[in-house]
């Protein structure tokens, strides 16, 4: 049970983080609509270190992706204070990495001029970017795709592109919304472990929403579970396994014990029961 | 693939065949009078006779109908980016366009007779203003057609309006677009004859017109045989343009089996 021990002590309460903190969150609030709009953030309060792989876990509609969405700089929190470096987030920061459930590759380029999309619109330059683009699609095994059109890839590999395009400027926030939940199981795990390799290569800090509870434990330092609309953080969890990760950790007792531990909350908010 | 040939000209060109040969053995039989209906052989005699002539007039009205297209592409083109790109110039300009367009072109033409004078010009911008609408409405309903994550996409990404214009909008529009212009073609094919049944001395329209006034039945249906073909000829062009300025969207319906 040491493990158990270890994980009750280590879950903080929200604000309360080791590090100087990269991102702030004070009592985040989003309503959409007006004054009598849907409240989709509650309030939201967390620090985010840099390096630190964030897991957003939590039901659907709980408002992870909104929150995900206002770090990015696509919406603007209706109440309460988000920093980024100290500064608030005013529309989307320099060189974030972005990557969607769906992998919004654009049809009519080839997968090098997808990968080198952040390069061309942030006006950094095609070129210099070319050998990077290339080795990143090197890395997910994408070498000999890189002139086709993303129509000749399948879901997988499609994603993957996209991951590269998200790491093209080397960000050091990458913000990936369930870019997996629309893919088949094995490729999912192959992608995970693709993602995990990738994120210990470049230790940028990410924030990963998700609604699958391994996939969180897999590849989180840490785990800020919503709780059910108007979302706010029911727990926050370190994630305390071995930096290299296989696959065979999910069938380690600590991995379980993760698991285990946050389904109860799930149950305990009711979204789930046997 | 031979028989996949056969089956995309084979089978069309038999039941033309087929449909000729009955409206011959109609006519031949004296079931259908030949100042009502002349048969496919004089029709084809009527062609035979001048071909230069029949040339002539069918190089005028493609001309006419190909300057006025051409000017509705870039004017339509322009008038949709501007009325999506500045949502102020769509409230303030898209009432009007729709009022003007609900105007029967038929009816201006005379007006364009007078402020343009009997030459092609005329024809032209009837050709151009029956053709514009179908241009702006594709043009416009496209580039609104880029999916919500493609645009977030390019907002991170701080890509210049111009950018996102060029780059994502412009590429999404052009499936839309060429359905447009399919349709703007034909009419173009429209406007010319009209612009040309109001006052002309050339043309296929003219040559329509003057062999009516002498109850010349094969030449008014030759004229129109050679109408038919150049709309067919037209279309399959764009079609051949379609594909080489689409080629990922040609290769996606390949690849789906459409």
């Amino acid at each position: 049970m040491a493990a158990l021990d270890r994980l009750s002590v280590q879950s903080f309460a929200p604000g309360v983080v080791p590090e100087r903190a990269m991102i702030s969150a004070s009592g985040v609030q989003k309503r959409f609509g007006g004054p009598t709009g849907l409240l989709a953030l509650e309030s939201v309060s967390l620090d985010i270190a840099e390096g630190e792989f964030v897991s957003l876990l939590g039901p659907s509609g709980c408002g992870k992706s909104t929150f995900l969405r206002c770090l990015a700089g696509l919406e603007k929190p209706t109440a309460g204070e988000l920093l980024l470096d100290d500064k608030p987030i005013n529309g989307p920061p320099e060189k974030l990495g972005i990557a969607f459930q769906r992998d919004a590759l654009l049809d009519w380029f080839s997968v090098l001029e997808n990968v080198l999309l952040p390069a061309d619109f942030g006006g950094y330059g095609r070129k210099a970017y070319e050998p990077r683009a290339r080795e990143l699609l090197a890395m997910v095994g994408l070498k000999d795709f890189a002139d086709v059109y993303p129509s000749a890839l399948s879901g997988g590999m499609r994603q993957r592109a996209a991951i590269c395009r998200s790491l093209l400027l080397e960000p050091r926030l990458l913000l990936m919304d369930e870019p997996f939940g629309a893919l088949d199981a094995l490729t999912r795990d192959q992608l995970n472990v693709d993602l995990h390799h990738l994120w210990q290569r470049q230790r940028m800090t990410v924030g990963f929403v998700t609604h699958s509870i391994s996939e969180a434990v897999f590849l989180s330092t840490r785990i800020v579970v919503f709780s059910a609309r108007p979302g706010k953080v029911a727990e926050d969890i370190r994630v305390d396994l071995p930096d290299d990760r296989k696959l065979a950790l999910r069938d380690t007792p600590d991995f379980i014990r993760y698991a285990h531990h946050i389904r109860g909350l799930f149950e305990k908010m009711g979204l789930i029961h046997d | 693939m031979q028989t996949n040939t056969l089956k995309r000209f084979g089978i069309p060109l038999l039941g033309a065949l087929a449909f000729l040969l009955l409206w011959e053995l109609a006519t031949d039989i004296g079931a259908v009078r030949p100042i009502i209906l002349p048969s496919p052989s004089s029709i084809f005699r009527e062609l035979a006779s001048e071909p230069a002539w029949f040339a002539e007039q069918a190089v005028f009205t493609v001309g006419v109908a190909l300057l006025g297209f051409g000017l509705a592409v870039i004017v339509g083109v322009v008038f949709a980016i501007a009325i999506v790109e500045w949502p102020l110039l769509d409230r303030l300009l898209f009432p009007l366009f729709i009022a003007l367009n609900s105007v029967p072109k038929v009816a201006i033409a005379p007006l364009f007779i007078i402020w343009f004078g009997t030459g092609a010009e005329p024809k032209i911008a009837i050709a151009a203003l029956i053709a514009v609408f179908a241009i702006v409405i594709d043009t416009a309903l496209g580039l609104h057609s880029v999916p919500p994550d493609q645009l977030d996409l390019a907002k991170v990404l701080r890509g210049s309006r111009l950018k996102v214009l060029l780059r994502i909008k412009m590429y999404c529009a052009l499936p839309h677009m060429f359905a447009g212009f399919k349709v703007a073609l034909s009419l173009s094919l429209v406007g010319a004859i009209v612009g040309e049944f109001v006052s002309s001395q050339k043309g296929l329209g003219f040559a329509i017109l003057t062999a009516q006034g002498s109850f010349d039945t094969p030449r008014v249906f030759a004229a129109i045989f050679i109408l038919s073909l150049l709309g067919v000829a037209l279309i399959g062009a764009l079609d051949v343009i379609e594909r080489m300025a689409l080629p990922w969207h040609a290769s996606q319906r390949k690849a789906t089996g459409h």
